[in-house]
Order: C-alpha cells, then structure tokens, then sequence
C-alpha cells in the first residue's frame, strides 16, 4: 500500500508486519516516536505482542535478553545516550547469541545536550558483535527494519542487528511509504539455545580463558556468514518487492574519477552533489556505506576518494574514513562534517570535493573550511 | 523541485501542515518530503517547516535556504525572523491575516486562517488550528489540487471541520 | 510440619564456600519451586556457585545477567513465557548488593510494572563475590574491606523500599529457617504479579564466624531481634512464629554481635543504632500487623 510516514513511522510500520512477541522500550528523542506508534498499534489491538514500559533504556535490553532467550521474537528502539546507557545490555545480547533487532535514531552524545544527527552513538557500540545497518530514506527504514529480522534470525547469523536512521533528518522527515503484505518473508524463527525446561542448561555461567575465546570467534564466524545471508536477504527483497539496496549503494559510481562516500541521509545528499559536479565535467559518484558491521570489502582503487564522516574518534581520525584506510587501503581526503546535526548541503559536499587533499583531514566549519 | 517554507510558533501546527502538504502533493502523483526543522524550541517558540515538492524522488535533507514559496501561518514571528530571508527571486508568499502590505518586493496573499478556524470552532487548547485550513489556500495558489487537500486532511483528521476550514480558505483566497 | 520434596535442584557441585547459606535457601528455593521454574542470575555469589562452563550445579534452567538488569531481564522472560501460554516460574536469585544497590532501579520498575515473578534477595550484607565490600545492606558497625573502621551508615530497609511499590506477596525469610523459607516461597509462587522475598544469609567467610554455625547466628538474629520473620500479603502483615517469640522477650543482641568478627571492636553507639534501629522495626512491624498503621 502506498502512504506517506516519517522514517520513526516506517519503523512502527516495519515493526508491526514483523509482530514480535516482546517489546520494551524507552523513549528518548528524537526516538520516541516508534515507540509511541508501537504502543498505539499494540492498545489498539493492531499488534499482537506485549509492550513492556521500561523504566530506562539499560532494562530495555534486559528485557529484550530475557524474553529473546525464551524464543520469543524481540524488538527495542533507542537513541545516543539512551544507546550509551544500554552499552552494557547491547555486549550482553550479542555476546548471548540473541537476535533482537534494535531501531537507533542516530544523535549526537552530550555534552551539552544535541540532539540532532551524528552517527558517533552507534559507532560507540560497533565492536559488540551487532550487525549494523545505516538507511537514508523513509522506505529504506521501512525495507531495512523487515530485513534485519530474518538477518538477525537466519540460522548462520543469530545476531543482533542496529537499524540506524538520522535524527530528526530522517527520523521526522515525511516522504511516500509503500508497505508491503510481508507473506513468508520473515519466517517463524528457532532459537537454537532457547530455555527448555525439559533440558535445563545454565546460560552465561562463568566461563574460563580455556573457553571465552572459542566464544568469540564463533560470533566472528557468523559476522562473516551474515555477509552471504545480506546479500541472499536482498536479493529476495528485491526479487519480491523490486526495491534493492546493497551493502552499499552506488550512484554514478562505474566511471567516476571521484567518488564521495558517506552514510545515511549524507549518503543521500551526496547524490546531488554529484549531479552538480557532473555538469561541472567533474567525473564524480558517490557510494553510501549501508552496512557498517559486517564491514563491506570494497574496491576502491584507481579512485580518488572523499569519505564524510558524521562521528569522529578523538586521537584517532574519522571512524569511516579509518575503516575504508584499514579495509581498502586507500588514501581519502577525510571531512568531518554534520556533527550533532550540523547543517551540511549538497553545495557543501560539491565544495569538498573540489577542495580536496588526499591523505589529509578537514573539519567543516573550523579554520575557514566553511 | 518546488521548496516551501513555513514559518509559525511551536504548537500552532507549522510541522502538521508541512506533513499535510506533504502528503497532498504525494497524492497528486508528486514526491514530496516534509523536513521540520526541530530545534530546542518549546511552544511559542519561532519554528520552520519545510515542505520540497518535486517530480523526481527527493534526495536532499538540508534546510531549504532558497525557498519558492514563504508561508506565515503567525505574522508575529516577522517582528523577530526575516521570513523572506533567502526567498528566491519571483517566489511569493502566502501570509496569515489581512496585512499582505507587510511584505515588501514580493507578491503576496493574505488570508485571514485564525478567523476561518474560530469560525469553524477548530480550536484546541484555546488555539485555534491553522494547519487544515492552510491547506485551502495552497490549493487555491494551485500549489496541490483540491481533490488532495480533502484526502490529506482526511488521513491526518476524522474531524470534518477540518476539510470545512479548507474549503473555506479555499473559497476566500482572492488569487 | 510440611512435607519439602526430596528431589534436589542443586547438584553436589557446587563451589560455594563450606556453610554456605546461599546454596542452602537456593536448595529449598527450587525444592519449593519445583522442575518448571527458571532462575535470573545478577552477578552475585551464586554465578560462581553454580560452577564453570560447560558444568552447571543447577537442575533447572539459569539464565546469568548483568549485576544491574535481573529484574528487567525477567521482566521480558515472564511476558515472554506469558504471551506463549507457559506457566513457568521467574525467579530473580539476587545478593543484597544486586537488589538494594546497582539493581534497584530495574527492581522497582519491575514491581511498579506488576510483573509476574518472584524476586528472591538473599542478604548476606556485603558484597561477597568480591569479597567482602560494604554494600547498602550491611549493618552500621559492621567491618567490610571497604568499611574498616566499621559502617558509618545504617543499613538499607529495601523491605520498605519494596512495600511502597505494593506488591502482592512481600516476606522475609531467614537460612535457618528453611521450613518457614519452603512455604513463603511456595505460597509467594501461588499469587499473581509481583513478590518479593528477602532472606538473611549469614555468610561465615564474610562475617567471619565457623562455617558450622550458619545455622546457629541465623537463629540468634531472628531470636535477638535484628532480623524479624514476617509477611506482608496484599498489604496485609503478620509476624510469624519464631520472630513472634523473639519480639516478646529478644535474646541480647550482644551475643549475635559477639559470634561475628566483623563486629570486633564495634563501639557502644553503634550498638546502641542497631538496638534502637532493630526496636523501631519490630514496634512498627507491630502496629502493622495489629492493624494500628
């Protein structure tokens, strides 16, 4: 069905074709909004599942982890701080082997309070053994939230999966919505390691040095599996629904000279930048990182690169621009722009790229690069 | 692409009116994105909506610095924002009230939409509700279609004051 | 005198310390519970009790959490098992450190939220896992690592804290009791929504007395007073029997404190709190269940 949403609603939306058993969460802006929409469908009869109002965002994982352990299908929602809060809960169901999946509206962490857009809350949570994902559309919001429910459950993942959307940017901003009738495409799911009361078994019981690592490496394994079991999921969204993503999306990639590459709503923004600089007779194209974890192994060569980062690791560098470093070996000129929700247009990206320097940083705004 | 700004207070339904228009548009067969700008506000607080509306699918997230259209549903926030701040060459303005003469170089509508609600008795709080009626008038500058302003309103409202307001905003605007 | 179940849910593996009163409420706990029960686990003594992967002490299903998150875990484990038409019992197995301090944020939502469950505190008044820290629970005198000099504070009354929240069932328990703790579990299991159960756990290790005599200061701090058994159901209290006896003609308190290394050298005032502390309680507890409060 064709309707219009915010990208909080498409997740509300998303969430409801899914019926989990078990909600809980918290609210926290600029998140609230799915949770209050999930709360709605679920007092109105529309949605068979039970919605536990935690009192904080660290119970709402709890919550999560004990009803996932039972089986039960799980969902939660949270944003930058109320993520942060719940850091130790996120370790636990990964670490659990706990498919839940979890909305995270992307926001800036305080201080002082912002919050607008910045993706530095979820890449705080990037080595818990979650999957993440980074969407810049409502209908992407909507395709990526079903997806990440049969990628989280698949047999060779069991994996908790982050669908991320920008704050307000995305999370408020209203655009066509076509839902889909879900059919099989989410199956009923089986947790392997569920509670049986018939074969009592003790979950997370102290583990030595002897065992922890194999622990370890077998989510590693599954991080690795998950890259076959995106790639099959997508396709047969696509095969169903006629709408396909990627690991990462390009645009006018194949003979660009330049290539900007960003996440989410910047991700989005960049495309226009590109058609800017086309006409310019700039050969550039840019390429939006979907799927942060696993990380996508990208060829990048022969390419020169703007990557645009929303976070920043102090002491270190742009999360995004290091990862493609490390992953792909490459030499972009890295920016650090939009943080807490900074206001970034596609002439600001256009400009980064005209002024680029190769193996150097910028942070927009700061010492003239306005 | 068409880019609409609108200007209110926090709570008078800036954003609900960038959402119907939005949803309007979409329903003539458009690609329309509602972006409001959220900023620390609380009500009565200036705030900004915008509303792009386009043929092609939408890709652009900032603010709208070069709007077509500038919509004032509170006049009084002109005392603290230049509401044609960036407005581009030829595009005009649809103002709440009766002082279209209070914009300068311009071309602009005034329409008395705080009258029409108080008419329609649309008030909630002791406000009365300017984001159904709007709708009207931006149907009459032939922004969206009529047929679409009635089915916006619908999907957002169950109350049929609502569509009354429009249809009366609509009747009134002098074009 | 009740008849408690010969199968055993704790197996003869565990690694608690000798006279453990931990393993002991635990071993009554599950017998009153009976085989469809399911144990939430905060970081307390019991995640080591039960033994190193890949063996487990436990005969029922015991799902570790993290120190803060037991109540909100069974929170979404008793809706889950709710929403699939199971009937299993939740029990939060929590130490004093994992309820009345890092964990009681969770624990309070989880009563306010009436979830269908029964949170077990067993008190030995420290942090024993980590041996031997004062925790919000441990008496005004009393010496811990952290507290060498002895406690400045008094200890914390989570039974208030909890009765605020109105649950259904709330109930103090004692290790030496284990008749007394086999019914109040049981009947804490027979009522719907949220019930709470405190037991004190005299630790030997901890309080630093012979581990034989668990028992034996469990029954001085019931017979002196300190600790009084007693059960709030629907709001409604009733002192039972051992404590009944104890409020009427208390044994000195003195003798508790003097079985007990951690109290060495305990000076006159606080003894003198903990007598007054203890006396306040018991009349309280007793106007309550005379209907006068």
């Amino acid at each position: 069905m064709l309707t219009v949403a915010t990208g909080n609603k498409a997740v509300a939306a998303a969430v409801k074709a899914v019926r989990p058993d078990v909600i809980a969460a918290y609210p926290i802006t600029p998140q609230t909004e799915i949770v209050e929409q999930i709360a709605e469908y679920v007092t109105a009869g529309e949605m068979d599942s039970r919605y536990i109002p935690v009192e904080s965002e660290h119970s709402a994982m709890a919550a999560c982890v004990g009803a996932s352990i039972t089986g039960a299908r799980t969902f939660t929602a949270t944003s930058s701080h109320g993520l942060a809060y719940m850091h130790e809960m996120v370790n636990w169901a990964a670490g659990a082997r706990l498919p839940i999946v979890m909305a995270n509206v992307n926001r800036a962490m305080g201080p002082g309070w912002n919050v607008w857009a910045e993706h530095t809350d979820a890449f705080q949570e990037r080595d818990t053994g979650w999957l993440q994902v980074y969407v810049s559309t409502v209908q992407e919001a909507y395709d990526t939230t079903l997806m990440a429910f049969r990628i989280a459950e698949h047999q060779d993942v069991i994996l908790p999966v982050m669908v991320n959307l920008d704050g307000f940017l995305l999370s408020h901003s209203m655009q066509s919505l076509e839902t889909v009738t879900l059919g099989d495409f989410v199956p009923p799911f089986h947790l392997p390691h569920a509670i049986d009361i018939a074969n009592p078994a003790g979950y997370g019981t102290l583990t030595g040095p002897d065992q922890h690592f194999k622990f370890r490496w077998e989510i590693e394994q599954s991080m690795r599996k998950s890259v076959a079991v995106i790639r099959e999921t997508e396709q047969d969204f696509a095969g169903r629904f006629g709408r396909n993503y990627g690991v990462a999306e390009e645009y006018r990639y194949e003979d660009a000279d330049v290539v900007v590459i960003a996440m989410g709503t910047l991700g989005k923004e960049a495309e226009v930048a590109v058609d800017i600089l086309r006409d310019e007779g700039v050969r550039a194209g840019s390429l939006r990182v979907r799927w942060f974890r696993p990380f996508p192994d990208l060829d990048l060569s022969g390419r020169e690169l703007v990557v645009i980062d929303r976070d920043y690791s102090f002491g270190f560098g742009g999360v995004l621009a290091h990862s493609l470093v490390a992953k792909s070996r490459v030499e972009p000129y890295s920016v650090i722009a939009g943080l807490g929700g900074q206001e970034v247009t596609y002439d600001d990206i256009a400009g980064f790229v005209r002024d680029r320097k190769p193996g150097q940083e910028s942070w927009f705004g700061v010492n003239g690069n306005v | 692409m068409y880019e609409i700004r609108i200007h209110s207070r926090g709570g008078q339904g800036g954003v609900t009116a960038a959402r119907l228009l939005a949803i309007a548009a979409f329903r003539d067969g458009k690609h329309a994105t509602a972006c409001p700008f959220y900023g620390a506000e609380r009500r009565g607080a200036p705030v900004v909506s915008y509303v792009r509306i386009d043929d092609r699918p939408i890709r652009v997230y900032s603010q709208i610095r070069n709007p077509d259209l500038v919509v004032v549903l509170d006049p009084s926030v002109m005392e603290v924002v230049d509401v044609l701040h960036g407005l581009k060459p030829g595009g005009q303005v649809l103002i709440n009230g009766s002082d279209a003469e209070k914009i300068q170089g311009y071309p602009a509508h005034a329409i008395d939409l705080t009258g029409i609600a108080l008419r329609e008795n649309l008030v909630v709080a002791g406000s009365p509700i300017l984001n159904t009626p709007v709708l009207g008038a931006l149907a009459k500058m032939g922004i969206i279609s009529v047929d679409s302003a009635r089915t916006a309103i619908r999907e957002m409202f169950a109350d049929e004051r609502n569509v009354k307001a429009a249809e009366a905003a609509y009747t009134e605007l002098v074009i | 005198m009740t008849e408690i179940p010969k199968e055993e849910y704790i197996l003869k593996c565990t690694s608690a310390c000798a006279g453990c009163p931990s393993s002991l409420i635990l071993r009554y706990v599950l017998k009153a519970a009976g085989p469809d029960t399911v144990l939430v686990v905060p970081a307390c003594c019991t995640s080591v009790i039960q033994g190193i992967y890949p063996n487990t002490a436990m005969n029922v299903p015991v799902y570790n959490v993290a120190f803060a998150a037991a109540a909100a875990c069974a929170s979404g484990m008793s809706e889950a098992f709710s929403k699939a038409g199971k009937k299993t019992n939740v029990i939060v197995y929590a130490g004093d450190g994992g309820t009345v301090d890092i964990g009681i944020q969770a624990l309070s939502g989880a009563f306010e939220r009436e979830t269908d469950f029964l949170y077990i505190c067993y008190d030995n008044e420290a942090y024993g896992n980590t041996g031997m820290q004062r925790s919000g629970s441990t008496p005004i005198g009393a010496r811990t690592t952290t507290t060498p000099g002895g406690k400045i504070h008094a200890k914390k009354d989570i039974d208030a804290i909890v009765a605020a929240h109105h649950p259904t069932y709330l109930a103090t328990a004692c290790a030496a009791y284990p008749q007394d703790l086999f019914k109040k579990v049981q009947k804490a299991l027979s009522l719907p929504g949220s019930k709470f159960l405190h037991v004190l756990a005299p630790c030997p290790p901890g309080w630093r007395f012979s581990s034989e005599k668990t028992v034996a200061m469990g029954k001085l701090a019931v017979r002196s007073g300190i600790w009084i058994l007693f059960e709030r159901e629907y709001g409604k209290v009733t002192i039972n029997g051992p404590s009944k006896a104890a409020l009427v003609k208390p044994a000195p308190l003195e003798e508790y404190l003097a079985g007990q290394g951690r109290f060495k050298g305990i000076d006159q005032n606080a003894i003198d709190a903990l007598k007054s502390q203890a006396a306040a309680r018991a009349l309280h507890l007793q106007r309550e269940a005379e209907g006068i409060c």
